[in-house]
């Protein structure tokens, strides 16, 4: 894939605060791209670098390798889709979408076109004279896209576009989007703090804490194999405790040694363990390894969420599953090779693992 | 209900007391002659060519007044807009700071300012400049009204544009607007509402003031407020004095109600 725009060594600092510091990336033709991070991570401010609307305090942006730096926002070849749709209020739908290409000097033919096809792509036709005040949540959304996407930018940044719907709505859209995406062709840099959303849409997440990369990968490599304690806490819910190395391929947690299938961490060292909580294997007492008492329960759909303490060590272990057991019940916890994964233990703080659930 | 009404009896009274007896009473005048009989003489006085010259003198500087204002006000609300909180604050200090001064002594200033021998024409001579005559004219006039009525044009084109958000500014630019396009198609029609309320109230006030002319235009230039109250205060002639400011009303009132048509959001309605 063709390399299309790239950031090289941004700083950004707001004030005394330093948003992002030395922040390189490189986003290819037709990804599908999403920041991902807790709010106030920098991932916004990389969105308005590259829209055009933060200057950044050092480092250069390169649009099919020219320099963009210095080139306000009406002349990139890029297009944003804002967090609360920031239509124009005294316009009716049809104005809000051919704004750019009225701008741009469009025909009236073509515009008349133009309005009509993104319409049809977002599935709202019909409502060419319809105020803006008159749509929903969601119709606005849609309408803020059709808006964007007439103008055939390159690339389409969204910042936490869906942010303000409700969960079914956001579920919905959430498909509308990587339709959208596949039908454009088109490249999307989308920003959110949503995990979901991220792991469900993107090709590429790269997860951001403090203004530094924490981790970039497909989806699946987030997930499976998180880098280091923030991402496995940020990506879903897991168990991260501390352990030891023993050799290759044998890690030593709560004083029980499991087999895992890491390698080159080296003899008798200091590590976390990251299990994600349906990975943990609840089994009679005497069956498993770890034993424990079952703290709490809660059912969430498909599984049961249990908290489990561990009799060893008080660790308190958070594992799904289909059976039920009861509170108090006395347990033992199990997890097999290719479910461990390990980590370094962070070596700044800027790799701690903050408490986001639970 | 009734507790309601009750509510809104204070209100009641100072309306009946301020407003609806003065008018019924100018009403009252400007409609009989001084032998209490029915006339429109006093209200068709208007088309007298001495008070028709006023008016269109008045319409005039108050015109010209309401432009410069408009011209000083709406740029600076937007680079208030733009600019960071503290600087923000400190703006607006500075502009509602004169308003802290009585409107007289402001305008007293202005004359000590212009005079002849004034400080602005030593500090002309001083720098070997003819000095200029500046008071007693009608651009003094202008500069008076301006001065005095600025504030009541930028508050209220600021406090609309504030409330603009961010992002739909930024959305004009990301889809290719220039700062003029961004002026001329977001600000302005977003911003109806403030410059119609700033319009009115430099306008009206321009339009009816005695004493700036009073006082920068030397007595000689007569608006039609100076006529209106001469003739209360010199001629002793209250019924034509009243006739002639029935017909300034009603000249306000279609004045308000034409700008109120740009105001389609009918906010900060004026009637």
């Amino acid at each position: 894939m063709k390399e299309l725009i790239k950031l090289e060594h941004i700083t950004k600092n707001f004030g005394n605060l330093r948003v992002l510091d030395d922040f390189s990336l490189t986003v290819h033709e037709n990804e599908f791209i999403t920041l991902l991070g807790p709010s106030g991570c920098g991932k916004t401010t990389i969105l308005r670098i590259l829209g055009g609307f933060e200057t950044a305090d050092e480092g250069k942006i390169f649009f099919e390798e020219k320099d963009i730096t210095d080139l306000p926002a009406n002349k990139r070849n890029l297009n944003t889709v804002f967090q609360k749709y920031a239509l124009f209020p005294h316009m009716n739908v049809k104005a809000n979408i051919a704004f750019g290409l009225k701008i741009n000097g469009k025909s009236q033919k073509y515009i008349d076109d133009k309005v009509d096809y993104a319409l049809n792509l977002v599935n709202l036709k019909g409502f060419e004279n319809r105020s803006i005040d008159k749509l929903s949540g969601g119709q606005q959304q849609r309408i803020a896209m059709a808006r964007a996407i007439v103008n055939e930018p390159k690339v389409l940044l969204l910042d936490e576009p869906l942010g303000a719907l409700d969960l079914k709505l956001r579920q919905e859209m959430q498909y509308e989007l990587i339709r959208l995406k596949k039908e454009l062709g088109i490249t999307f840099i989308y920003v959110t703090h949503d995990q979901e959303e991220a792991l469900t849409m993107s090709d590429k997440v790269i997860v951001i804490n403090d203004g530094y990369i924490q981790q970039m990968g497909t989806p699946e490599e987030i997930y499976n194999e998180p880098e280091n304690a923030f991402v496995a806490d940020f990506i879903g819910d897991s168990n991260i405790i501390g352990g030891t190395m023993i050799k290759d391929r044998l890690v030593k947690i709560n004083g029980h040694e499991f087999p895992c299938i890491d390698e080159g961490f080296g003899n008798n060292k200091l590590v976390d363990v990251v299990i994600r909580p349906e990975d943990v294997i609840v089994r009679e007492r005497g069956a498993g390894k770890i034993n424990g008492t079952v703290l709490t329960r809660v059912f969430i759909g498909v599984h049961y969420e249990m908290l489990i303490k561990s009799e060893e060590n008080e660790y308190e272990w958070l594992v799904q599953c289909y059976e039920k057991y009861d509170i108090g019940e006395k347990v033992s916890l199990d997890v097999i090779p290719s479910n461990i994964q390990i980590m370094n233990k962070p070596t700044s703080s800027d790799e701690e693992a903050i408490d986001l659930d639970i | 209900m009734t507790s309601k009404k009750a509510l809104a009896t204070p209100f009641m009274i100072w309306i009946v007391a301020g407003t609806i007896i003065p008018i019924g009473a100018i009403a009252y005048y400007g409609l009989t002659d001084r032998n209490d009989r029915f006339t429109l003489e006093n209200v068709l006085a208007i088309g007298n060519s001495v008070h028709l010259q006023a008016l269109w003198l008045s319409v005039l500087l108050a015109l010209i007044s309401t432009v410069i204002c408009f011209l000083i006000a709406y740029p600076l609300a937007i680079i208030m807009k733009n600019s960071n909180f503290g600087k923000r604050g400190f703006m607006i200090f500075l502009f509602i700071l004169p308003m802290w001064m009585n409107f007289l002594l402001r305008t007293m200033a202005w004359q000590v300012l212009l005079e002849k021998n004034g400080v602005i024409n030593g500090m002309l001579e001083a720098i070997g400049l003819p000095g200029q005559e500046i008071i007693n004219t009608l651009s003094a006039i202008v500069l008076g009204m301006v001065y005095d009525f600025l504030p009541f044009m930028i508050l209220p084109i600021y406090n609309v544009i504030s409330k603009i958000d961010d992002s739909i500014i930024e959305a004009a630019y990301d889809l290719g607007a220039s700062t003029s396009e961004v002026i001329t198609q977001i600000y302005l029609p977003l911003s109806v509402p403030g410059i119609v309320s700033g319009v009115n109230m430099v306008f009206i006030p321009s339009l009816t003031t005695f004493v700036i002319s009073n006082m920068l235009g030397g007595g000689k230039i007569n608006l039609i407020g100076n006529i209106i109250e001469q003739e209360f205060t010199v001629s002793s002639n209250w019924n034509l004095g009243s006739g002639l400011s029935l017909v300034m009303m009603l000249f306000i009132v279609v004045s308000m109600i034409f700008l109120e048509r740009f105001d389609k959001t009918g906010e900060d309605s004026f009637i």
